[in-house]
């Protein structure tokens, strides 16, 4: 008994510990960038930038899926897949420095108070681990 | 644009040594560049779906979020290219559409867009519209 109690008091501590650890020594520039150039260009009122690269089949601590929500007055108007095209255009340099899939939810103040549903984002299926055998194959 | 492909054979070659330094060219037939064939490729079919993997065996989450919505949507028989299998494409896609990331799904040669733009037409209804509007599936 003594020992769950002491269990369950160490537990929280050496959680709280490791992840402020973990906070400190993880850096995300490519998340960082991304961040910077949405907010520039677009003015959001609202933003997320989530790396969901761990839900696929990268190295841990990859920077090359992201998911994007973004509320902005910019998208009034504005066609999806024109909304789509200028967030990867302002983009374009992190797809060139190995971000390959970009999820993006775009959407206008106006409609994000009234849904703000997101969809989730697909599993991996063993594509990215398909294309970096094939790259290692060939060097 | 690089049309044509200077051919230099085994045969060319030797027929070159024998005939002192003639300069011999020959050229092939005219080799279609990737973005004629893909040009070709979605005006030529009314739906066309460039993924990762196959429709039975997507590789891919986004890739196969598309394939099952054409499915839901009771899209029968269409043409797909796997872009795993060759990286001429997989580049050639991204020029030809101007867009980033694969899945592209192209409806009467105009680019729709990519798993999120599908799920969202999808789940607006406007997909079932415009796939009958394009013959694709009756009412």
């Amino acid at each position: 008994m003594y020992s769950i109690i002491k269990l369950k008091n160490f537990k929280p501590v050496s959680t709280h510990l490791s992840s402020r650890f973990f906070s400190t020594i993880v850096e995300e520039p490519i998340k960082k960038s991304i961040v910077e150039k949405l907010t520039n260009k677009f003015t959001p009122s609202h933003l997320e930038v989530i790396n969901e690269s761990y839900m696929h089949s990268v190295p841990r601590g990859s920077e090359t899926h992201f998911k994007v929500i973004i509320v902005s007055n910019e998208f009034d108007g504005k066609t999806m897949i024109s909304q789509h095209r200028s967030i990867n255009e302002t983009l374009k340099d992190e797809f060139k420095n190995g971000v390959h899939a970009l999820s993006i939810h775009s959407t206008t103040p106006l409609k994000w108070e009234m849904d703000q549903s997101v969809n989730k984002s697909p599993g991996c299926m063993g594509g990215s681990k398909k294309e970096k055998e094939k790259k290692n194959n060939n060097n | 644009m690089n049309r044509y492909l200077f051919k230099v054979g085994t045969q060319t070659t030797s027929f070159l040594l024998r005939s002192n330094n003639q300069v011999f060219r020959s050229f092939s037939t005219e080799k279609k560049s990737i973005l004629e064939t893909i040009d070709q490729q979605v005006k030529g079919n009314p739906l066309v779906l460039y993924m990762k993997g196959t429709p039975s065996a997507p590789q891919c989450g986004f890739s196969n979020t598309v394939v099952r919505i054409l499915e839901a949507e009771g899209v029968g028989k269409y043409e797909s290219h796997n872009v795993l299998e060759n990286d001429e494409l997989r580049d050639g896609i991204k020029k030809y559409g101007e867009w980033p990331t694969i899945p592209q799904v192209y409806i009467k040669g105009e680019l729709v867009g990519g798993a999120d733009i599908m799920l969202n037409l999808y789940k607006s209804g406007e997909l079932s519209k415009m796939l009958q509007d394009a013959g694709i599936i009756k009412n």
